[in-house]
């Protein structure tokens, strides 16, 4: 086990609902509800979640541009929700993120150049020739041609894009890059590039990930932990052979049955499976989910597989597990 | 042999071009391909390899003024390409129906659901009013909508996404179509709705005996769902056969390459296949030659055919050019080493 | 809705009381005052201070604002001192003309703005929307004064076709009479000032049709065989129309508020004309009383924008 470089306590963001006829707060939309999980120094850890899961929003929180309602993350011991911290301790270099839509996170008017460089200029200060020698460097390490620099985003594909994307978040040495959805946007073969690409840095500059994303394959590809979210709380979480051989909770498995498999010779198979899942997602709703159709607190099922029971769920869910394996 | 009416759309050598800046550039570059009832029909690439026009110019919807369909679309004994608009009317929504990509901006936002339903009913039916909404209701029980009555009263973005692509398909299928194109008609939507759409599909066709030509990049969802396929790269088909047949033994270069750059089909630590270079733009594309053969630099010129043909290599399985025969991806590897 | 209706008039309450002392105190800021000009220079100045006084001209501020108010609650705004009249009746019969004018210029606007946008989006990139654009460029060039003085002489004066001032002929008798008088004295600055406004109606109008033509909804409408021209009517041309309907509340305003030039111009007896006759004479109780209108008419007809995009737009429903 490597050394946690953060660690997410009791997570929240909640946006006010507002109404009635003076407008006031009646509720919250609880984007992100107690969410608790920590990464690794160097390793790449996946939030899964399906749209409107709160998977962005956590991501957000963590980088600082979401508003945090209640808990903690702990950045090197200090709880860097508190923006005066974040700058005591150079948290704004240390962690950078990268988007799924990279066009729109550049400005069309500057080169690559002014782009990939505007994170150095903001921490270092480096003379015009050093900070070229820095973007060759970067656009080296994400295999683009050296006279990108000259260009403007528009004049790249979208793949180069999200190449660019990352020589501009790794631009800075950090230590974490939230990743959201990096590569939803790209074709399959595009997507491996890209994807290849992360993981060559992350090997050469030991550089940790939160790797955000719908799609279970790439996911399942990325990381040894992760984490499934539902309704902005976390269902299932553990290292990646437990979540994929081992699903307890029926939220994952309902996911993992509905990832479409190239499988053709047990199609059928694949379907009777996903409806099963699926009439006991919808049959057993009050055995995953609380009376307001909130997910449990999470509970230790072994030291690496955490799963959203209620009091007392583990053993059964145990034995359920045993059974089916003896059926099988 | 299979009987006439089997055969519900014959593609013969379309070609669609788009005008560029004056000169018209081949997006469908001699696509012969054909529709069978009871079949759904994949046609896969990755962006810009042509599918999306090839069902634009099948329901006719592309700019006339900037494009150029020429080749046969034989319907029955129509051919669809060059159908005078008012003929044509009289077979999109009534004969194919069509679903697209994303549901919310497939929908007129300023009209209740239903009622955009029943616009298909209104000019392909002699139905009534009454008898409209009576279908209506008909078509959302069919398609899975709880409280169809409440929810033909809706407007799209009171709707989920999969029930907004529900409404895309009551549309579609309002009339009982023969043929159902869709235009990737899950990738705007979460994994487990695309399941239930999938499967929606699927007991449609059952139901209706109708063709489906289901058109994406996902080369999971074709898995899953299709019964023949076709891959598409850079405007040509370059491989065509039974589902089984391309997932079991691809042979095509590309097909390979691209089943290859599936993360879950790799070992988790080891890097993904990266198939090099980029796909030519439209403007770009090499118009002779082997169009692939930029992409696999390794295999020798000789191997390609100069001018690539489809051959039918075993009975049903279709592939371009004879380069497959010499390709290998150890090959590569032994290349980039070097 | 009725409920959001009522609570924006509410917080109209706030706006209107923050609206009227920043016109109160600017009134007050402004050189001169009511006996600046009205009295013979020779009088005696202590005289015209014992005036001043008497007419409240030295109280506090707010003493003078409190009253101000209070009177504005009886009708009251107050007596032009220029004209010896009370403001509210001066500006009701101005106000009264200013409404005919707008209106049937708002009519004009969207009678020639509608065309020419659906023409010009329909037909993009073709020779009916250049036309339509070199026709948009000129109306949009051309300042408005000078649009209207060619207009007056040309058509007025030198064809002599329509009245050159007034709102209505001393001769005209009768109910038709008088409505037939006043439509003959509004044509011709309706149309002049409806040119002008077209504009911006045509430039959204022909934006959103071209925008929308491109939309998914639009191709689905195609794929199901609706024909061409109902697609266009009842998909793109409904659509496009939206944001047009929404701005008819802030439209009408502005009418109101622009017609300070073509009154003037055509000598036309409404509140635009009222507002500069009254700059020029200082006449600042009838100023004050005119400012706070146009702020008003600018609340009520944001207000009116909105309630107008709820109803025609399911997408809004202002909560």
């Amino acid at each position: 086990m490597g050394k946690e470089i953060i660690q997410i306590k009791d997570l929240k963001v909640y946006y006010p609902i507002r109404s009635g006829f003076w407008n006031r707060i009646t509720d919250y939309v609880r984007a992100v509800d107690g969410v608790n999980f920590s990464i690794n120094e160097g390793e790449t850890y996946g939030l899964i979640g399906e749209s409107g899961s709160g998977k962005s929003t956590t991501g957000k929180a963590i980088v600082g541009i979401e508003k945090v309602t209640g808990g903690q993350i702990m950045y090197k011991g200090v709880d860097i929700t508190k923006a005066s911290n974040r700058k005591k301790l150079n948290y704004n270099k240390d962690v950078q993120m990268i988007f799924q839509d990279s066009m729109s996170s550049m400005n069309p008017r500057k080169r690559i150049e002014d782009i990939i460089a505007e994170p150095i200029r903001n921490f270092e200060n480096l003379t015009t020739d050093q900070e070229r020698d820095r973007v060759q460097e970067l656009l080296d390490i994400v295999g683009m041609p050296s006279d990108a620099i000259y260009k403007y985003p528009h004049e790249f594909s979208g793949g180069q894009r999200q190449r660019i994307g990352v020589a501009r978040a790794v631009a800075t040495n950090p230590k974490l890059i939230i990743a959201d959805e990096p590569t939803s946007a790209l074709d399959l073969s595009v997507q491996a590039q890209v994807l290849n690409f992360m993981k060559h840095i992350q090997q050469q500059y030991n550089i940790a990930y939160l790797f955000i994303s719908h799609d279970l394959g790439v996911v399942k590809h990325m990381s040894e932990n992760l984490a499934i979210m539902h309704r902005g709380r976390l269902v299932e979480l553990g290292s990646r052979d437990e979540i994929y051989k081992h699903p307890m909770h029926i939220y994952t498995k309902r996911l993992l049955s509905a990832i479409p498999q190239v499988d053709v010779a047990n199609r059928e198979a694949h379907k009777a499976e996903r409806e099963r899942v699926e009439h006991e997602f919808l049959e057993n709703q009050s055995k995953w989910y609380d009376a307001d159709g909130r997910v449990f607190p999470l509970q230790e099922v072994t030291p690496n597989h955490l799963v959203a029971l209620p009091e007392g769920g583990i053993r059964a869910a145990i034995q359920e597990e045993q059974n089916e394996k003896e059926s099988d | 042999m299979e009987k006439q009416s089997d055969l519900l759309l014959d593609i013969q050598h379309l070609h669609t071009a788009y005008r560029l800046q004056g000169d018209f550039y081949d997006a469908a570059d001699d696509v012969s391909l054909t529709l069978k009832r009871d079949k759904i029909l994949a046609i896969v690439g990755e962006s810009g390899s042509g599918k999306s026009t090839i069902a634009s110019s099948i329901i006719g919807l592309y700019d006339h003024k900037n494009t150029k369909v020429t080749g046969d679309i034989l319907y029955n004994e129509l051919n669809l390409v060059g159908l005078n608009e008012a003929l044509f009317n009289k077979v999109r929504g009534d004969k194919i129906g069509m679903i697209f990509q994303d549901p919310l901006a497939s929908l007129n936002p300023l009209m209740r659901v239903g009622d955009q339903v029943a616009e298909t009913l209104y000019y392909h039916t002699d139905m009534d009013e009454k008898a409209r909404h009576a279908r209506v209701i008909e078509l959302f029980n069919q398609v899975g909508m709880p409280r169809p009555e409440e929810m033909y009263m809706n407007y799209p973005h009171e709707l989920s996404g999969g029930l907004r692509q529900r409404v895309v398909i009551a549309m579609a299928i309002a009339c009982k179509p023969e043929i159902i194109i869709a235009d990737e008609p899950t990738t705007a939507l979460d994994v487990t709705i695309q399941a239930q759409i999938l499967d929606l599909l699927e007991d449609i066709q059952r139901q209706s005996h109708s063709g489906i030509i289901l058109i994406t990049h996902d080369l999971g969802v074709v898995a899953e769902t299709a019964d023949e396929v076709a891959v598409m790269y850079a405007g040509q088909i370059v491989e065509r056969a039974d589902v089984k047949t391309i997932f079991e033994n691809p042979l095509h270069p590309y097909t390979r390459s691209l089943l290859n750059s599936m993360p879950q089909n790799e070992d988790e630590d080891e890097d993904l296949h990266v198939i090099q270079g980029t796909v030519p733009s439209l403007k770009n594309m090499p118009r002779t030659g082997d169009r692939f053969a930029a992409r696999i630099p390794w295999i020798p010129a000789s191997a390609h055919e100069e001018n690539p043909q489809i051959h039918e290599v075993e009975p049903g399985h279709f592939v371009r050019c004879t380069c497959w025969k010499s390709f290998r991806f150890e090959d590569q590897n032994a290349e980039t080493e070097a | 809705m009725w409920k959001t209706v009522l609570r924006r008039l509410l917080i109209m309450i706030p706006q209107l009381i923050i609206l009227s002392m920043l016109v109160f105190l600017l009134a007050k800021m402004m050189p001169g005052d009511p006996f600046t000009g009205a009295i013979n220079p020779n009088t005696d100045p202590k005289q015209i201070e014992a005036l001043k006084r008497a007419a409240g001209l030295y109280d506090p501020w707010y003493i003078q604002y409190g009253r101000w108010v209070g009177n504005l609650f009886h009708g009251d705004l107050g007596t032009s001192y220029i004209q010896h009249v009370s403001v509210s009746s001066l500006i009701w019969d101005r106000a009264v003309n200013t409404f005919w004018l707008s209106l049937l210029t708002t009519i004009i606007t969207y009678a020639i703005a509608i065309p020419l946008g659906i023409t010009a989006g329909r037909h993009q990139d073709e020779w009916q929307d250049t036309a339509v654009q070199v026709f948009n460029y000129i109306t949009f060039a051309i300042p408005g004064f000078v649009f209207y003085i060619l207009g007056l002489w040309l058509f007025g004066f030198t064809l002599g076709w329509f009245p050159i001032s007034g709102s209505v002929s001393a001769s005209a008798s009768g109910f038709w009479g008088v409505l037939g008088s006043r439509l003959y004295h509004m044509i011709l600055p309706a149309i002049l000032y409806a040119l002008i406004t077209t504009t911006g109606t045509v430039q959204y109008l022909r934006t959103g049709i071209v925008d929308n033509k491109v939309e998914d909804y639009v191709r689905t409408a195609r794929s199901k065989g609706v024909p061409e021209n109902v697609v266009f009517n009842k998909h793109i041309l409904r659509n496009s129309l939206l944001p047009i309907a929404a701005f008819l509340g802030n439209t009408i305003t502005g009418l109101l508020g622009g017609s300070m030039i073509i009154e003037t111009v055509f000598s036309y007896p409404g509140m635009g004309k009222l507002f500069m006759d009254s700059i020029g004479q200082r006449d600042y109780t009838t100023l004050t009383a005119l400012i706070l209108i146009f702020g008003i008419l600018t609340l009520v007809g944001n207000l009116l924008s909105d309630i107008i995009m709820s109803i025609i737009d399911p997408r809004i429903r202002i909560q």
